[in-house]
C-alpha cells in the first residue's frame, strides 16, 4: 500500500467518523430546540424514500433522469412482500430472487 | 421485530440487513481488487471508512490519481447525510456517557439508523446501548468480512450482479420504509405519504441539476421542511 493510499484512507476515515460522532456529542450536551426536533422527526421517512428512489433513477446531467427498469421491476415483488409479510428478511430474500430472475431472463 | 432491547433481539433484528452488507461488500471487494488495491488497503478502508457508497467513490478517485484533499472532500459530501441521521438518533442516547455516544455514532450506518428508527415504534420510543451496539457491531464485522471475501474471489467472479445480491440494499430500503410508514403512529399516515411523494418528486427534479449524492441530501432536507410545514 502506498503512502498516498494509506493517508487517503485515514483522512476519509477521520471526516466520516466526525460526521457520525460530532452530532452525538452536540445533542448530549445541548438541548435541541423544539422546531429542530420536529424537523428531524421527518428524517427517517424522507431519507429512506430518497435512498430507495435514488436506486430507481438514472441521472443525466442537464435533463430529466431515466428509469432503472431492472430495479423498478424487482421492487414490485419486494413491495408486495412487504405488504403481505411485514418481514424484512422475506422482503430482502424475495427481492434478491426477483432480481436474479430478471437478469437471468434479461427481462429489463 | 418486538419490544425487547436485548443482545438476542439485536442479532435477530439485524439479520435481514446483513444480506445487504454481504451483497454490497462483495461487490466493493471485487471492484477495488480489479482497481488494483491491495487486500490490506481494501480491509483498512472497510474498517476505517466503513461507508458503502463513499468507498466506491474513494476507490475510483484513487484509481484516477485525484489529490487527497479532493477525495476527502468528496467523502465528506457523500457522507454528509450521516450528520442528519446521527443528530436524529443521538436524542435517544443522551443518558449515556460521551464515550458510549461516540461508540454508537462511530458505527452508525444508513441501515442501522433505519433499523433503530423502526425499533422505536415497538419499544415505546426507547433505545439502549446493548441492542444498538449489537446491530452496529454485527453490521461492521459482516461488512469487513464481505469486502475481504470479495477481494479474495475478485478474480473468479466476473459478474456478481448475476446473483441479484446487489438488490438486497434496495429491497431493504423498501422494507424499512414500508415498516416505518405503517408503524410510526406519531404521525398521520396521510402526512407521511405526502412527504414520501414530495421527496420522490424533489429527487426527480433535483437530479437534473446536481449529483446523486447532493440531490439525496437536498431532497431529504426539503422533505423534512415540507413535513414540518404541512403538519402545522
Amino acid at each position: 500500500m502506498t503512502r498516498y493510499i494509506f493517508w487517503t484512507i485515514i483522512g476519509c476515515g477521520i471526516v466520516t467518523v466526525l460526521s457520525r460522532t460530532f452530532p452525538f456529542l452536540l445533542v448530549k450536551n445541548f438541548s435541541l430546540p423544539k422546531w429542530l426536533i420536529h424537523f428531524l422527526s421527518f428524517v427517517p421517512i424522507a431519507i429512506m424514500t430518497a435512498l430507495f428512489v435514488e436506486n430507481l433513477l438514472i441521472p443525466h446531467q442537464g435533463r430529466l433522469p431515466g428509469i432503472d427498469l431492472e430495479n423498478l421491476l424487482a421492487s414490485l415483488p419486494a413491495i408486495l412482500t412487504a405488504i403481505i409479510t411485514k418481514s424484512l428478511l422475506a422482503i430482502v430474500v424475495v427481492g434478491i430472487i426477483a432480481m436474479a430472475l430478471i437478469r437471468f431472463f434479461a427481462l429489463a | 421485530m418486538n419490544s425487547e432491547l436485548s443482545v438476542k433481539s439485536g442479532l435477530h433484528d439485524v439479520i435481514p440487513t446483513t444480506f445487504g452488507y454481504i451483497g454490497v461488500g462483495l461487490a466493493f471487494g471485487i471492484v477495488s481488487r480489479t482497481s488494483h488495491l491491495s487486500l490490506l488497503a481494501i480491509l483498512l478502508m472497510s474498517l476505517v471508512v466503513y461507508a458503502g457508497s463513499a468507498q466506491f467513490v474513494i476507490t475510483s478517485m484513487l484509481l484516477a490519481g485525484s489529490p487527497i484533499s479532493a477525495i476527502i472532500f468528496s467523502t465528506f459530501l457523500v457522507n454528509a447525510r450521516m450528520i442528519l441521521m446521527s443528530t436524529t438518533i443521538a436524542q435517544y442516547f443522551r443518558r449515556y456517557s460521551s464515550l458510549a455516544n461516540i461508540g454508537v455514532g462511530s458505527l452508525l450506518t444508513d441501515e442501522t439508523f433505519a433499523l433503530g428508527m423502526n425499533k422505536l415504534n415497538y419499544t415505546d420510543h426507547q433505545l439502549n446501548l446493548r441492542w444498538f451496539n449489537t446491530t452496529n457491531i454485527v453490521a461492521y464485522l459482516v461488512w469487513a468480512a464481505a469486502s475481504i471475501t470479495g477481494a479474495l474471489i475478485g478474480n473468479l467472479v466476473t459478474d456478481p450482479k448475476k446473483l441479484g445480491l446487489d438488490f438486497a440494499l434496495v429491497a431493504m430500503f423498501i422494507g424499512l420504509l414500508y415498516l416505518q410508514l405503517i408503524s410510526d403512529r406519531s404521525k398521520k399516515l396521510l402526512t407521511q405519504l405526502t412527504v414520501v411523494i414530495f421527496v420522490v418528486v424533489a429527487l426527480y427534479i433535483l437530479l437534473i441539476f446536481m449529483s446523486a449524492n447532493a440531490a439525496l441530501l437536498v431532497a431529504t432536507l426539503l422533505g423534512c421542511i415540507f413535513g414540518v410545514v404541512i403538519e402545522r
